[in-house]
């Protein structure tokens, strides 16, 4: 055995993360953080994920209230359950920070994603394109002869969904926003 | 409503935060504060030769008497040398102000002379930090980063001051009137999980109280709360390198350090235990070992100010948030108020087996021949000095590792060292911090020659300021704890481990006016020493020591607390591979 050839309780990624487990199943957890929109906020926020090694897989960021200039930053990461405490624990301790929500723990909750989703094509193509699109509910929001560009909201699997069938159909370019996330009822 | 210039607001903030001592070193952008400085006599500006002594000294003035430290430095240069200070503050949880100035607002972005992102660079190794672009929010940014630095778990902070806001005029506030933002971190202890550990203090047949930093850092009396809860239920005490002193080395109770290099009695009762009470620790990786075989027989109550730190590493059963001396004394009222119980009659014949584990004597050494052990030298040291109103520092190393096994504490903030970090070079710079806390205390700083010639120039500010710290430097010529490791795992290639080309510590103390001494005779390492005491100034002491000589007991990487390596055990083959990567 090569001597970083690391076994229990290693990940591959850090040699000083040797701890153990307590669960080893990664989790998906959406994260709602009420910060104060200062200076720096967001880079203090990204440097605990990158500093730490925590996973980022989707974020957005706007400010909420434009009086209290209070911005809300809707984190989706993955790790284990330990690892998801830890990011809450450690976001709370920031002094920027004055909440912190994990949705996915907290009860039912609805995500939503914008897409704007270019397409080029001609003929069967492009019928097939814009019936696909009236399919996913998805709205035109510009068009050439040749091209489209579909406006779509939902759930980021539905996006995914919409974006694979588009792909033999003549895709382009993709933009998407990221996952906005609020809980159900009060 | 007061107006003033940026820079006053400075000195009039600090002033009112009780701030006496700044440590620190002029340059272009922060003349104007320095100018304010100068024109003053309540705060005492103590100029350091290179701005990472300035943080160092900052954490020992801060260490040594429970204030925040003060660190002034300026721009560019100034602020990225101040960066392995602030990372070491964070790591050890000391609190820490640093001012630094900036180039002037409408400058920044330009790569203008001396400009660095200050705040980006040190947002990873600070608490917090503000970059002030309007005078009028100067003095409460001041304020709040006091508030900050000293609340919670402590930590340093950073306050970026560029040159034009240091001129312009603005409005004074003082503390009190200051918002000083949410940041409130909950210092009381949730009733219910500490009556389940008071459940746990009851019903424990070998129980074992395990202490940390954040004892020392919840003030003195932690301190007293923890030696009542000690002395009343008659449990077993250890505690970190962090810890050590906030339960006195002379207490009946007192098993050692624990952790890589503790004593053997302390780390296996940590791993035979079957309630384990961390106080004020964070389960580090120097002191689990393994972590999947740590104490695995026992159940865990956590306390510490910090949530983030529960959990983080080991699983506990029951976690309590909030400040030591709080819970403690909660604690202690419950426990008493439902009677006082303990499981003696086990807890006797826990002490027992804790006695057999004693008589392993595993601090033992032989001196003997011409050459001084350095545990020898320590042993001495601590002999001679312990009755004085006594200070002590250290580098990095094997002799920090020494002092800390030979050397009793019986105070809480008497020991100075860079635990989480590990910073070489720590020592000398914060000895002359406690030493300007402590103008009339013995402030001694352990060293290894390699980890005292990091910061020496610092015998400059020493000799300005008449600070008359005792330079103790085990001198192995050898890199001892790096070579230690090669010895044990790299197959004794000692590779770039060695000290070439040392000065003359006697001549080069002399060269600063300072005092040097040199000793290499055991018979003679007594009256060295008192010499040293004696001598009113700095003093820089040269003492030569047995040069393979390795740092015993050991709980190699990677194994646990009940696999220790004792002095005379084989160390072939004692690392394997997984743990060679943990350092």
């Amino acid at each position: 055995m090569s001597p970083l050839d690391l076994k229990k309780g290693s990940s591959k990624k850090s040699a000083y993360d040797l701890k153990t487990p307590f669960s080893d199943v990664d989790e998906r957890h959406t994260l709602a953080v009420l910060v104060d929109n200062v200076d720096g906020v967001l880079a203090r926020v990204i440097g605990l994920f990158s500093g730490r090694g925590y996973n980022i897989d989707s974020l957005t960021v706007a400010e909420v209230d434009h009086t209290g200039h209070r911005s809300r930053i809707t984190v989706v990461t993955t790790g284990t359950p330990q690892v998801i405490v830890q990011i809450k624990h450690q976001l709370e301790r920031m002094v920027v920070v004055h909440e912190v929500h994990d949705l996915t723990v907290e009860g039912p909750s609805v995500e939503r994603e914008l897409a704007l989703v270019k397409v080029r094509g001609t003929g069967d193509l492009r019928v097939e394109a814009l019936r696909t699109a009236e399919v996913f509910r998805a709205r035109v929001m510009d068009t050439t002869l040749e091209s489209f560009v579909f406006e779509l909201t939902g759930a980021p699997d539905k996006i995914d969904a919409f974006v694979d069938l588009m792909v033999p159909l003549g895709l382009v370019e993709v933009a998407r926003t990221g996952v906005a996330a609020i809980s159900r009822g009060l | 409503m007061t107006r003033m210039s940026g820079a006053q607001i400075v000195v009039k903030a600090l002033k009112d935060q009780g701030v006496d001592t700044v440590f620190g070193y002029p340059g272009g952008a922060v003349l104007p504060i320095y100018d304010e400085i100068f024109q003053q006599n309540d705060i005492r500006h103590i100029l350091v030769r290179h701005e990472q002594a300035a943080t160092h000294a900052a954490e020992g003035y801060a260490r040594s008497t429970g204030k925040p430290g003060v660190v002034l430095v300026t721009s560019g240069p100034g602020a990225t040398n101040a960066v392995t200070g602030m990372t070491d503050a964070l790591m050890d949880s000391i609190p820490m102000v640093v001012l630094t100035g900036q180039v002037p607002t409408f400058m920044i972005g330009n790569d203008a002379f001396q400009e660095a992102d200050t705040v980006g660079i040190t947002r990873p190794c600070t608490k917090h930090n503000w970059l002030v672009k309007d005078t009028d929010n100067l003095a409460n940014t001041l304020h709040q980063a006091f508030h900050v630095a000293t609340n919670g778990r402590p930590g340093p902070v950073l306050v970026d001051i560029p040159k034009d806001v240091q001129f312009a005029e603005g409005t004074y506030i003082k503390p009190e009137k200051a918002n000083k933002g949410h940041y409130a971190p909950r210092v009381k202890g949730d009733v219910d999980a500490i009556t389940q550990a008071v459940e746990l203090l009851e019903t424990a047949k070998r129980p074992m109280l395990y202490s940390g930093g954040g004892v020392i850092n919840s003030g003195t009396s932690a301190s007293q709360l923890l030696r009542e809860l000690v002395g009343a239920t008659g449990f077993p005490i250890t505690s970190t390198l962090m810890g050590l002193g906030c339960y006195p080395a002379s207490g009946d109770a007192w098993l050692g350090m624990l952790g890589m290099h503790g004593t053997y009695e302390a780390n296996m009762a940590m791993h035979d235990c079957d309630v384990m009470i961390c106080i004020g620790a964070r389960f580090d990786d120097r002191i689990t070992g393994r972590t999947d075989a740590f104490s695995p027989k026992s159940k865990k109550v956590h306390i510490d100010i910090d949530p983030s730190s529960i959990n983080k590493i080991i699983r506990v059963d029951v976690p309590i948030v909030g400040d030591i001396a709080h819970v403690l004394e909660d604690m202690l009222r419950i426990w008493k108020a439902r009677g006082r119980k303990t499981r003696s009659e086990d807890v006797a014949k826990w002490w027992k087996k804790i006695d057999g584990w004693r008589e392993t004597n595993c601090l033992a050494f032989e001196q003997k021949g011409k050459v001084i052990k350095p545990q020898y030298a320590l042993a001495r040291l601590e002999e001679l000095t312990k009755k004085y109103d006594r200070y002590i520092t250290t580098e990095v190393g094997q002799h920090q590792m020494w002092a800390a096994q030979y050397l009793g504490f019986e105070d809480p903030n008497r020991w100075m060292t860079s635990g989480g970090l590990g910073t070489m070079g720590y020592g000398f710079p914060a000895s002359i911090g406690v030493q300007i806390a402590h103008p009339n205390a013995l402030v001694i700083n352990v060293a290894g020659e390699a980890s005292w010639l990091m910061n020496m120039q610092e015998l400059g500010t020493a000799m300005q300021f008449r600070a008359p710290v005792k330079q103790f430097i085990l001198n192995n010529e050898r890199l001892g704890m790096v070579r230690q490791w090669q010895e044990l795992l790299h197959g004794e290639r000692y590779s770039s481990s060695w000290s070439e080309s040392l000065p003359d510590f006697v001549k080069l103390a002399e060269a600063f006016g300072a005092k040097g001494i040199q000793c290499s005779d055991p018979d003679g390492l007594d009256d060295a020493i008192m010499e040293m005491i004696e001598h009113d100034g700095p003093v820089v002491f040269d003492c030569l020591v047995e040069k393979h000589e390795n740092c015993f007991p050991m709980i190699p990487s990677g194994k646990a607390h009940n696999e220790m390596l004792l002095g005379n055990a084989s160390t072939k083959n004692a690392i394997e591979a997984g743990g060679a990567v943990m350092v």
